[in-house]
């Protein structure tokens, strides 16, 4: 694994306020990195500092062996970049936007175009940027951010203002570059769609990294419970089924189902005690805790730490 | 290379926004009605019609020409900043004075091509309707065009230092009217004031040669008002061409000068600046 983003002890303040307190660490190549927190919790202003668009109060920084602080731009060809609310030269058609784009990263005309035609936008492509709706521009943006077949993907929240058939074909394409060996890092509010696709999440605080692995990593670390929900036949409405540990929290739901807190290391003991019992499992769920849950429970743990 | 693709959209986009009709239309409409309205105090006895356009032609050059330059220039950073449009380009494998000098290419192109083609139409009017024009006048002419486009360029500069400086776009276009307030207006008056009241007494020749090169419309002034013996009788300042110490090539230089520094500023401040 060869890393294309390092990030050391990056600390950036604006006056007093810190945007970004000491964050390190490093992307490599074919990962799908989720960067998650609230607003201004410092995820574009690390953008930013990877794009050299700011400067480091301290720290450094490393985009595809470029120092971005210094000016350094050759490795920018490889890279695409998406902003939070993207915006074009309004005269321009969107074609002639996409063209331009891939001048600057001398990339032939006719793939660009093509790559236009991939996120939706073909049939607007020759009508001026300033009609689009803020959907058709974030396509177009997905389009500029995809020039040149990028190494490192920089997308900042890219799947607002997408409909669902596009942000699945989105994803669809984003994860085809991470297996070709791209860095995608997107940030997002969109938790659950993150979930199945990110290998890697990292969770920032108020300019804090307060968390960052792979979500069975935070699982684990979290020790959130995982809720099993069965359901079970002829009980009583208020009624604990005899296996039901008295260690952990159980639940009744509406009618049949019974809910258990259990720990993650219990989860198949628990299973086998209900199954053993022989009387009436019809169903059984599992949930393990959500990127939610984790979000929530590692910034209330931050927040809670003295 | 990259700074002729960024040359070439501003140009595009120039055309798009009708900026280049409209510049062109502009300065080709006040040059046409100057040229056949200019010379009813002289009559049309003199031959020398294209002289007498040549000095009212660069008088009107001085207020329009800084104007349109500001205009086009003042938001090229601060605007496309607060548009969002600076973010994406700056991720892209390019060099910020490349950004600059691109878009510097770009409009001094838009301006050169409205000034040629609009005071080319005065020149194309008087042959039109057979007036005679010598080769000194159409000299003259052809220098009053050309530094009629590094004016321009020297303002567009100017304009780019502001929007280099400055958080918003409403105070780049405050700036840029002071600027061109003071610089085309208040300081030949400032000066004319300064030196009636010292009487001589204290300002020598050289230190008028410096104030009138540290204002770059009056470099322009000095350079077709008494660069061309032709022109300068008409100009009222056949006496100040030959006390003035101040040769073409010193104006001219003053004027490059003009456009490189605040050039060189403005990409230093846009280097350093965070967006």
């Amino acid at each position: 694994m060869t890393s294309t983003v390092r990030v050391s002890n990056v600390t950036k303040a604006y006056g007093r306020i810190e945007a970004v307190r000491d964050a390190s660490f490093t992307l490599d190549q074919g990962e799908l990195v989720a960067l998650i927190g609230h607003n201004g919790a410092g995820k574009t202003t690390l953008m930013n500092l990877m794009l050299g668009l700011i400067r480091p109060t301290s720290g450094s920084i490393e985009v595809l062996g470029d120092n971005p602080a210094a000016g350094e731009f050759a490795g920018r060809r490889q890279l695409g970049y998406l902003p939070e609310n993207v915006s074009f030269d309004p005269a321009l058609t969107g074609r002639e936007t996409q063209a331009f784009y891939a001048r600057l990263k001398r990339e032939p005309i006719a793939k660009a175009i093509e790559l236009l035609d991939a996120v939706g936008l073909g049939a607007a492509s020759r009508r001026r940027v300033n009609t689009y709706s803020k959907g058709m521009r974030q396509r177009l943006g997905l389009a500029q951010a995809l020039l040149g077949e990028p190494r490192v993907l920089l997308l900042d929240e890219p799947t607002t203002g997408l409909d669902p058939e596009l942000r699945q074909t989105f994803y669809d394409i984003i994860a085809r570059l991470a297996a070709g060996g791209a860095t995608v890092l997107l940030s997002s509010h969109a938790l659950t769609e993150l979930e199945e696709r990110a290998g890697r999440v990292i969770i920032m605080n108020r300019g804090i990294k307060v968390a960052d692995g792979s979500i069975d990593e935070l699982r684990r670390l979290a020790r959130l419970p995982t809720r099993i929900r069965l359901k079970v036949a002829g009980l009583a409405a208020s009624e604990m089924p005899a296996w039901a540990p008295r260690d952990t929290t159980c639940r009744r739901l509406n009618g049949h189902i019974v809910e258990i807190d259990a720990a993650p290391e219990r989860k198949i003991e628990l299973l086998h005690r209900a199954t053993a019992a022989g009387n009436a499992v019809e169903d059984v769920d599992v949930v393990p805790p959500t990127l939610d849950e984790l979000y929530a429970h590692f910034l209330r743990q931050w927040e809670q730490a003295p | 290379m990259n700074v002729l693709i960024i040359a070439a959209k501003e140009i595009h986009q120039a055309i798009r926004n009708r900026w280049v009709l409209a510049a062109t239309l502009l300065l080709a409409g006040l040059a046409l009605s100057l040229t056949f309205l200019g010379s009813a105090p002289t009559g049309n006895v003199g031959v020398r019609t294209l002289d007498v356009v040549v000095v009212s032609l660069s008088s009107l050059t001085i207020f329009l020409v800084p104007l349109i330059a500001l205009l086009i220039s003042h938001d090229a950073i601060v605007g496309e900043m607060e548009r969002g449009t600076m973010l994406l380009l700056l991720s892209y494998p390019v060099a910020r004075w490349q950004v600059l000098l691109g878009k510097f290419l770009g409009h001094l192109a838009v301006l050169g091509f409205a000034t040629c083609l609009g005071y080319g139409a005065a020149v194309g009017a008087l042959a039109a309707t057979g007036s005679q024009i010598d080769g000194d006048s159409f000299l003259a002419f052809a220098a009053m065009v050309g530094s009629s486009v590094l004016l321009g360029a020297a303002f567009v500069a100017i304009g780019y230092l502001v929007s280099a400086l400055v958080r918003d776009r409403g105070t780049a276009a405050g700036i840029c009217i002071g600027l061109w307030l003071l610089l085309v207006l208040i300081y030949d008056m400032a000066l004319l004031g300064v030196l009636a009241l010292d009487q001589g007494r204290s300002i020598s020749a050289a230190v008028l040669n410096a104030m009138l090169l540290a204002n770059p419309t009056d470099a322009y002034r000095l350079i077709n008002l008494t660069g061309f013996a032709n022109v300068s009788t008409f100009a009222g300042m056949a006496g100040l061409a030959q006390t003035t110490s101040l040769t073409i090539p010193v104006l001219l230089t003053a004027l490059l000068g003009w456009t490189l520094l605040p050039l060189a500023l403005a990409a230093l401040a846009f280097s350093r600046r965070e967006l």
